[in-house]
């Protein structure tokens, strides 16, 4: 599904991104550990397509299609969801119309008409219940005056709406309590098929004891230091962010 | 070039599609301004003698006085000699019906989208079109007069309700007001009278569409609006001017009289032309609006749209004499390129129980710079008076300026003012947000706006809001890419 390939990429002239690979196929949870600094958030910027990065080197395929190239909607039209570290309050905009202009917009890219009244009613019920949101909320502008759990569930709420082939968690996890925690693992779980992948940007083990990944990757400085099965997160919860820096001098697998 | 950079150049590039120009003759008085000049437009008018002793009164005062400077606006000075005072369409002087008006003028507001002919609006609407300076033709008059309603150029008025127009003229906004005011006062050439009698709901929106065509005129309109008592009325005002390179000077004076438990709706949709993205042309627009709610139970409420012009000066205001009267002012004001607004309003609580609520929303794009400044004056025998005000401003890039300075006078303690503001800003993380989701930035722009203004569109008149709404979109047009 997705493919990097030596990815270079800097920000005003600074290289954060050094060589980065990593294959995704559906069905896949993968997860990136590594400290702050490293590059995570850059990553999941510049496969969403944000600008202001500039990529020295590297291609990035998403289904076969080169996206680099593509405006960031275009890449979300395709199946591509970030649910950002620091999601944006927009002030004015309730969340029942943002979610309905993106849910038609995506529709259009597929030739399809627009979402029914009531078939979006229905679904935004069915979703909600996924990450256990308070009705009242729809209504409400996306993200104003939402406590930092709140912002995190609506991203996976928004997620769930939307469908996407691969989703990208940035630290959603951060900022959580263990009860909200187990709300948004949960609802990355029951949205999980053998169609759709995850990669699940995180910082702690903690998520992964709720979201089990197939892959775990440790990041630093800019790239992969090494891979593994889930058993490679509790071995950097023990040994420490250290350890990785050691790592960093041996090539990846 | 970063996406903001490209959001702010396409912006700068939008154009104004009202700019066309009418070819039609036209007649002007000579360029300046004497007393000669004043009598000249009354005379024209066929005015009665009160009328141009009134206007020679203002006229006098005017030469005493000099132009304000406190407003957050900056511009070269006028040359108020330099300005054609008086410029009409030539024609009959006065129309039977639709006919008779100049096939070209007819065209220019079909162009517009106005249509003259009443068979033809399913809406009913009743207009009055007032073209550089005269009133060319008010629809509806019958149906209206059936109800006693009386709504006509303020010419006719004059002339033919000369009782109604002597006892409320001046009295809202006195001659010697301020600087515009009292230029107006001398030299208004025409604009729209109404009067709704008493018990009278008025059946159906009244309007006046402004629109500017001669080069070097100045447009001087005066509204004088009458509310008797029990009754009801919303009123809705447009204005548009072709593009020159010159400036044009627009100084209107608008009165609003409500007496006992009556309502006035006054409705704005201003779209002067704003001058290209340089600041060459475009419309100063220094108008003086002030309503009172004379009578117990009256109620006023103000709600403007203002995108055009490139230098606005305005401050709808209340007076809010009568016990339990109620005051209101809703405004979305928009700058791009370099056009300067300095708006808001004041609100004068004197009688008792008097309510006032001011919601303002600024947005400001390019190198715009957008102030509200706000007046709340609670009198000393203004017991339990109430206001609540919201001002917001939204900006667009970091090259436009938004400022507040809401004033406060508080005489009675009794009374309660409540203020909050708050800045947001379109950012390129809030765009990104947006498009991570599948919307494109232009459409997010446009969500963005609508969703902050959305308090004072709910206001308007359904039809006009529907058209405030594509003229927000056309003034920030091409503002993504
Ligand atoms: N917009 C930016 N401008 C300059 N430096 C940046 C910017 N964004 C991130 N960086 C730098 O890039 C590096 C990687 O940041 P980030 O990708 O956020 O790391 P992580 O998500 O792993 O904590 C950090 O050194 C950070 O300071
Ligand atoms: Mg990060």
């Amino acid at each position: 599904m997705l493919k990097i390939k030596n990815l270079h990429v800097s920000i005003e002239g600074k290289k954060i991104l050094k060589g980065f690979s990593l294959d995704v196929n559906a069905g896949e949870i993968h997860a990136i550990m590594g400290p702050n600094g490293t590059g995570k958030s850059t990553l999941a910027a510049v496969l969403a397509g944000k600008e202001g990065y500039e990529i020295t080197d590297g291609t990035v395929e998403f289904e076969g299609l080169n996206i680099l190239e593509l405006e960031p909607e275009e890449r979300a039209r395709l199946g591509v969801f970030l649910a950002f570290q620091y999601p944006v309050e927009i002030p004015g905009v309730s969340n029942a119309n943002f979610l309905k202009a993106a849910v038609n917009e995506i529709r259009k890219s597929k030739g399809l008409d627009n979402i029914l009244p009531n078939d979006f009613l229905k679904m935004i019920r069915e979703k909600m219940e996924l990450v256990e949101m308070s009705k009242d909320f729809i209504s409400r502008s996306v993200n104003q005056g939402f406590s930092g759990g709140e912002k995190k569930r609506n991203e996976i709420f928004q997620l769930a709406m939307l469908d996407p082939k691969l989703s990208i968690l940035d630290e959603t996890d951060s900022g959580l309590d263990i009860d909200a925690l187990r709300i948004v693992a949960n609802g990355v779980n029951k949205l999980r098929t053998s169609n759709n992948a995850f990669i699940v940007i995180t910082h702690y083990q903690r998520l992964l004891e709720y979201i089990v990944p197939d892959i775990v990757h440790v990041m630093y400085d800019g790239k992969i230091v090494k891979s593994g099965d889930k058993n490679l997160a509790l071995e950097l919860e023990e040994k420490g962010y250290d350890w990785v820096k050691e790592l960093d001098n041996v090539p990846a697998n | 070039m970063s996406n903001q950079d490209q959001i702010l150049e396409e912006l700068t590039s939008t154009d104004y599609k009202y700019g066309f120009i009418t070819d039609i003759e036209v007649e002007n008085a000579p360029k300046g301004l004497t007393e000669d000049t004043v009598r000249f437009i009354s005379a024209k008018k066929q005015e009665p003698e009160w009328m141009l002793e009134w206007r020679l009164k203002a006229f006098k005062e005017w030469q005493k006085m000099t132009e304000p400077t406190w407003a957050n606006v900056h511009y070269s000075k006028i040359d108020f000699q330099d300005i054609i005072y008086y410029s009409a369409p030539k024609q009959k002087p006065t129309l039977n019906s639709l006919d008779e008006v100049d096939p070209e003028l007819l065209k220019t507001f079909e162009k517009l989208g106005i249509s003259l002919d009443e068979q033809k609006r399913l809406s009913g609407v009743a207009i009055d079109i007032v073209f550089d300076s005269v009133s060319v033709k008010t629809t509806f008059q019958e149906t209206l007069k059936e109800k006693g309603i009386i709504f006509c150029s303020m010419s006719e008025a004059i002339r033919e309700h000369g009782e109604l127009v002597k006892q409320y003229i001046g009295s809202v906004v006195p001659q010697k007001d301020n600087f515009y005011a009292t230029l107006n006062s001398a030299v208004f050439s025409d604009g729209s009278f109404c009067y709704i009698p008493k018990g009278v709901r008025c059946p159906m929106e009244l309007s006046t569409y402004f629109r500017i065509n001669s080069a070097g005129s100045g447009q001087f309109e005066r509204t004088l609006l009458i509310a008797d008592d029990d009754s009801y009325v919303s009123y809705l005002e447009g204005c548009t001017a072709p593009q020159r390179d010159e400036h044009q000077l627009h100084a209107a004076v608008v009165e609003l009289i409500a007496l006992n438990n009556a309502e006035i709706k006054y409705s704005t949709v201003q779209n002067w032309y704003p001058g290209d993205k340089d600041g060459k042309g475009g419309i100063y627009n220094f108008v003086t609006k002030r309503g009172i709610c004379k009578g117990t139970n009256s109620k006023i409420s103000w709600t403007q749209v203002e995108t055009g012009s490139a230098i606005t000066w305005k401050y709808p205001s209340c007076i809010l004499a009568g016990d339990n009267s109620i005051g209101e002012f809703y405004s979305v004001a928009v700058t791009n390129n370099m056009q300067q607004a300095d708006t808001g309003t004041k609100m004068f609580h004197i009688g008792k129980n008097t309510k006032s609520r001011i919601v303002s929303k600024g947005i400001s794009a390019g190198k715009s710079q957008n102030s509200y400044r706000g007046l709340v004056k609670v009198h000393k025998k203004a017991e339990n008076a109430r206001n609540f005000s919201q001002c917001d401003s939204l900006l667009m890039g970091d090259k436009c300026g938004a400022h507040t300075f809401p004033y406060l006078e508080v005489g009675n303690k009794s009374a309660k003012v409540e203020h909050e503001a708050t800045t947001s800003k379109i950012g390129e993380d809030m765009l990104f947000y947006f498009q991570q989701r599948g919307i494109d930035e232009e459409t997010a722009v446009a969500m963005i706006v609508n969703g902050f203004c959305k308090e004072v569109m709910d206001n308007l008149p359904m039809e006009f809001a529907v058209e405030a709404r594509k003229l927000l979109a056309i003034s920030l047009e091409g503002s993504v890419g």
